[in-house]
């Protein structure tokens, strides 16, 4: 095994330059950017669906100009609009690259592994982003809401930061599905959360008992964020932020180890 | 270890087993550097997994599996391989620039990119969307990601798959360049003449152990048969009582008789009929050597 032993203490390439592996994360979150935004099965329906409703809800329907409602539906659908790059990026990327073999060869090549998550996890906020920037143009626009640039900054903010535990949750369903299931069994999740969270419907309009629930869901923790943000509503931030972050954190281990144990 | 030019890859005792199935029992394989392996073996021989061992995708039940002598899931040895895998879709939406450049900043000192280019035969493609390529064109894009990063070991599964006779050509072409520079490949193949026009070295797996190990020569040599083909109105049954004649087999007015003599069975057959025509004289190749080894590991599949 002497040998053996030669070859590996060989300098040839044992080191690679801390540069060189930063340049990997930064090569892998370009690629993982410009192949969604290249993607219209992706990048439409995340774009449009919010923007539709809000331009149906919040702006036609919206019959009396009232700024406030307008406001306070800016928010909801800022959140909805968040949720779908954050599950759908990652959970249906994760789990057709699963099936069609892209995750084994990476994991084959010397990729750093955290870049392949931080890629996607970067896609999901220029998304998000992308969403909320649309959703903020409609409203100081075609509806007059007034927007003051702190607002629209926490705003952003708000959705670029929001969309992480729906990034988890994704991973998440993409560990669990391969394939083509997985925009089904997230849309089981999607929209039904919405839903439930108040997004469609103000929470104090729907019964008691989804009301009670209500805190369940990570969206009903996040919307209070957006209407804070907007000057809606004045909420106490940090326990939805410690919340969020709780799922943020809670899924991403769990997607791990499932992702470790199985690939 | 008699081979001074050291070991890049090895597998000791390895066992791998998936639930009741056991895919590996008990390994061995030496990879040495500038060697070009080819893996052959019936389907479920366990060739996946040995690839699976030695790139860190899978862990072995028992035994060592090694990768420039450190364990196959350390990032550092993995950046001397390069991988083509069988089955591996790459963004569809991506340019084969962009995706050679994203491959080749996973490693310490790539290959330039129009080299990697060039050597794959894909220069003219560069510009385009890898979903616009044709299967043939996707596969030396995956080549291409495989050495980009100047690997020192480079898995290829079923690389030809899909490709025309030119393509194919023409990436034996870059591999054997590749093994000129002191690359170690590892090829698993369905085309016997691949592993034929190839490999310095067939390892053959069965039933997750390895069953012959040598050079092509040393493999073919297992069946000391050659084949006479010829058009003739001799009787069949009566070559098949010559000496030294193993087997005839007659389609289609073809006679096909195999020998371990040929020469001496030649005379007789050229003296026997004046009008014998058609003829064609043929060693046995791999892929009848091939066949011989692996019906006589399973004589119980015969039997049943």
């Amino acid at each position: 095994m002497d040998a053996a032993r030669i070859v590996s203490l060989q300098p040839a390439s044992d080191a690679m330059p801390w540069r060189r592996v930063l340049g990997a994360y930064v090569e892998e979150a370009r690629a993982e950017c410009l192949r969604y935004l290249r993607a219209p099965g992706f990048m439409l329906p995340v774009m449009l669906f919010p923007t539709m409703f809000y331009l149906l809800f919040g702006i036609v329907m919206n019959h009396g100009g009232n700024t406030d409602a307008a406001r306070y539906l800016l928010a909801s659908y800022g959140v909805f609009g968040v949720m779908s790059p954050g599950l759908f990026g990652f959970g249906v990327s994760l789990a057709m690259e699963r099936e069609n073999g892209l995750l084994t060869l990476k994991r084959a090549l010397p990729m750093p592994p955290a870049a392949y998550l931080l890629g996607k996890m970067l896609m999901a906020m220029l998304a998000a982003g992308g969403v909320i920037v649309l959703l903020l143009t409609m409203a100081t626009l075609l509806a007059h809401v007034p927007v003051s640039p702190p607002q629209a900054i926490g705003l952003l903010l708000t959705g670029m930061l929001g969309v992480l535990p729906f990034c988890a949750i994704g991973m998440f369903v993409g560990t669990l599905i391969k394939g083509q299931g997985a925009p089904g069994v997230l849309n089981l999740i999607y929209l039904p959360m919405s839903f439930l969270s108040g997004l469609w419907i103000p929470l104090p309009m729907l019964p008691v008992a989804l009301q009670r629930i209500a805190p369940l869901w990570p969206s009903a923790h996040l919307q209070p964020l957006a209407l804070d943000a907007l000057g809606a509503a004045h909420v106490a931030v940090w326990p939805h932020v410690l919340v969020l972050a709780g799922y943020t954190v809670a899924f991403t281990l769990l997607a791990a180890r499932r992702l470790r144990r199985m690939g | 270890m008699t081979n001074a030019s050291g070991t890049v890859a090895s597998l000791a005792g390895a066992v791998k087993r998936y639930g009741a199935l056991t895919a590996l029992d008990g390994l061995d394989l030496m990879l040495h550097r500038g060697e070009l392996v080819a893996l052959l073996g019936p389907n479920g021989a366990g060739k996946s997994t040995t690839i699976g061992l030695l790139l860190g995708l899978i862990r072995a039940d028992a035994g060592r599996v090694e990768l420039f002598g450190q364990e196959p899931q350390r990032i550092d040895a993995r950046r001397r391989v390069g991988v083509m895998l069988q089955s591996a879709m790459l963004p569809a939406t991506l340019s084969v620039g962009e995706l050679l450049r994203q491959a080749m900043s996973y490693y310490p000192s790539p290959r330039p990119l129009q080299e990697s280019a060039e050597l794959a035969g894909i220069t003219d493609l560069l510009q385009r969307r890898y979903a616009q390529l044709s299967g043939g064109q996707q596969r030396r894009v995956q080549f291409a990601v495989a050495l980009c990063g100047r690997p020192e070991l480079l898995f290829l599964d079923e690389p030809t798959v899909g490709m025309d006779i030119d393509a194919r050509q023409k990436l034996w072409a870059a591999i054997r360049r590749l093994v000129a520079e002191g690359c170690a490949v590892v090829l698993t193949t369905h085309y016997l003449e691949e592993a034929e026009a190839l490999a310095q070295r067939v390892v053959v797996l069965a039933k997750g152990r390895v069953i012959s190990d040598g050079s092509v020569e040393a493999l073919r040599s297992y069946v000391p048969l050659t084949r006479i083909r010829c058009l003739t109105d001799l009787d069949p049954l009566a070559i098949a009582r010559w000496p030294n004649v193993a087997e005839v087999t007659r389609e289609q007015g073809c006679l096909q008789i195999r020998t371990e003599a040929p020469e001496q069975v030649l005379r007789r057959l050229l003296d026997a009929d004046l009008g014998l025509s058609g003829l064609e004289v043929s060693r046995a190749g791999l892929a009848e050597a091939f066949a011989e080894l692996t019906r006589a590991d399973a004589p119980q599949q015969e039997v049943a």
